[in-house]
């Protein structure tokens, strides 16, 4: 079953320096499946996770000949229906959770304000499910954290925090734009198999979006590598070594490995055909 | 780096023994006590310096050689140097700041009569250019480039622009003068005037509140009409300053990730302005905020003159054209007093509305 339909994306932005686009004809469809947007940085990955949600600030704006979430036509829908659709049925996972989360709010109060202001919930139900919420991201001790400010708590339980905050409404579609890469290498692993978890167990769709080809392709079923706005290809992750194209082949050929070779990385082939 | 604790460990800090609130306070007034030793100090040398003889100001050019000594010792001007500071700073603590040359009062006294005005009139202009400035500086940065955006912009320019003193006159001219909407100059109709001295106790000084709370109504909305318009006039330019502030302030934070978090969440967009970002805000703004009233407080010599307002600013400047020293030094410290209290408050504010200062 198709979740979300996306045919012919287009994101530009009018500047006084001329005419930027940063999505040039974007197509996928999925279902309640992980799909994987690979690029480096400016290929438009992030801005197609977003155009999903429709929260591209102007002058940014968002053409496709179709985008379509569970019957939704997300290009036509009211704000109104918009933010009904945010808040419940897609959430999106940002990259720093030192700057996604609001410095001076606790902690409990933004886990628990779509309960209470969208739910109408009253303070206790939502502390409670705040609170559960929480413990589903293996975070200890969820009540001292709840009365924490975000700036005391450190990479890795931000982002569980977020990830709790993003996954309370049981949306049916996660965005999870770069969710490790802000954090040590030895946190990433703890959050990337917490996600899992919990994107496996309640059957939702995910996109994650990443540069990195490999943690992609051992996390997701299916992956789009993005290049200048377009996508270049599109594979089955477990095909991934057998990439045809050479920018994919180029990406996987750029991480160093324990052991290997100590010649010079190769670098990264930018052909100005492959963005036509 | 080790792995995450699971709760926020508490901030260690030299004297953590202490709660946090009570080091905090202990600090603020350490670092006052000094701040305002040096404004003593300032205030001093500067009356020490002026060619001004205190001993002749007082005594008269016609005083006999014995007069002239006695008051000279009266006022401990033979001491040396350090203790005659000391002895400045001993008399400042107890509130005595000397003797007025003009008014024969002592200077605590007058000061007790004319800062009551200012401080009403200072307080009204400012919660005038919060409740308008901050409202305006939001739209403003909520709808750039828009006629909403503009007509701040301009209204916001005017206020930086216009002098206060043809603001002033113009303000009484239309709205007293020909529309007769609000009181004239003064703090109150003659009549009433005669009435608060005499039957009104005087708890505060503050015409509004003491007329409020011995329940004269009549005199309250008198009052009311005659603050109106210097506290609009005064209050315009710190609405401009304000809202200027704001919209920049506010610009800044729309544009943060938590702004984009709080969007995914479905919440509406006024409650991601007006609560997630105006959160935020707030932080710079409480420094702009004490700082434009901290201004305001010195008293406003033009406004208060346009609109024979007996506030502090014309006190300090009467005196400085009847070369009343004391009274000027008197009123100087008194300004530097109000100005870094209100300083120090602002940075508990600050501390208390942005948890990483804690």
């Amino acid at each position: 079953m198709t979740l979300l339909s996306v045919k012919d994306l287009r994101v530009t932005f009018d500047t006084e320096a001329g005419r930027v686009e940063a999505v040039r004809g974007v197509s996928f469809s999925l279902g309640r499946e992980r799909l994987g947007i690979v690029g480096e940085s400016g290929s438009g990955k992030t801005m197609t996770g977003r155009s999903v949600l429709r929260l591209i600030r102007p002058p940014g704006r968002i053409e496709a000949t179709e985008m379509v979430f569970d019957g939704t036509d997300l290009l036509r829908a009211s704000e109104r229906e918009m933010r009904a659709l945010r808040g419940q049925r897609i959430a999106m996972v940002m990259q720093d959770p030192k700057y996604s989360l609001n410095p001076v709010m606790k902690v409990g109060a933004q886990l628990t304000e779509g309960l209470r202001q969208r739910d109408g919930m009253s303070a206790r139900a939502a502390r409670l499910k705040a609170i559960e919420a929480l413990e589903a991201v293996q975070i200890r001790g969820p009540e001292r954290v709840m009365e924490a400010y975000p700036h005391e708590l450190s990479g890795g339980m931000g982002q569980r925090v977020m990830i709790a905050m993003m996954l309370i409404p049981n949306p049916d579609l996660l965005i999870a734009d770069e969710p490790t890469s802000a954090l040590d290498v030895t946190v990433q692993a703890e959050v990337l198999s917490i996600l899992d978890g919990l994107v496996r167990d309640r059957g939702m769709g995910l996109i994650f979006i990443s540069h990195d080809l490999r943690l992609v392709g051992r996390f997701c079923d299916r992956v789009l590598v993005m290049y200048k706005g377009r996508v270049v290809e599109e594979l089955e992750a477990k095909n991934l070594m057998q990439a045809e194209h050479p920018y994919t082949r180029g990406l996987l050929n750029c991480l160093p490995r324990i052991g290997g070779s100590r010649a010079p990385l190769p670098g990264l082939d930018r052909a100005a055909e492959w963005a036509e | 780096m080790t792995a995450a604790p699971d709760a926020p460990a508490p901030p260690a800090g030299r004297l953590s023994g202490l709660p946090r609130v009570l080091r905090l306070i202990g600090g603020t007034a350490l670092s006052l006590a000094i701040t305002l030793l040096g404004l003593l100090l300032v205030t001093f040398i500067i009356g020490r310096v002026v060619p001004i003889d205190p001993v002749l100001a007082i005594v008269g050019e016609r005083a006999t050689t014995a007069q002239y000594e006695a008051t000279r010792l009266a006022l401990g001007l033979d001491e040396p140097m350090w203790k005659q500071f000391a002895i400045y700073v001993g008399n400042a603590v107890q509130g005595d700041l000397g003797q007025s040359l003009r008014t024969k009062r002592e200077v605590s006294e007058d000061i007790i009569r004319y800062f009551p005005a200012t401080l009403e009139l200072a307080t009204i202009a400012t919660l005038f250019g919060v409740l308008v400035g901050v409202p305006a500086g939001v739209l403003a940065a909520t709808r750039p480039g828009t006629w909403v955006d503009q007509i701040v912009r301009i209204v916001g320019l005017m206020g930086y622009s216009m002098p206060v003193f043809w603001l002033g006159l113009l303000a009484l001219l239309v709205f007293y003068g020909i529309l007769g909407w609000v009181g004239g100059p003064g703090r109150l109709d003659a009549g009433f005037s005669m009435m608060f001295e005499l039957d009104v106790e005087q708890r505060t000084g503050m015409i509004l509140i003491d007329t409020a709370l011995a329940g004269e109504w009549a005199m309250f909305r008198n009052a009311i009409s005659h603050i109106i318009l210097p506290s609009a006039v005064l209050g315009y330019t710190s609405m401009a300053y304000i809202s200027r502030m704001t919209r920049s302030f506010m610009m800044n934070e729309l544009g943060q990730e938590y702004i984009t978090t709080a969007r995914v969440k479905g919440m509406p967009e006024w409650r991601v302005v007006w609560v997630h970002a105006l959160k935020n805000v707030m932080v710079p703004l409480i420094t702009v905020i004490a700082l434009s009233y901290a201004y305001l407080l010195e008293g406003s010599v033009l406004t208060e003159t346009i609109f024979a307002w007996p506030g502090l600013g014309s006190y300090i400047t009467d005196a400085l054209f009847a070369a009343d020293m004391p009274a000027v030094l008197g009123g100087t410290v008194v300004v530097g007093v109000v100005f870094v209290t209100l300083n120090m408050a602002s940075d508990l504010l600050y501390r208390l509305v942005d948890p990483r200062a804690r």
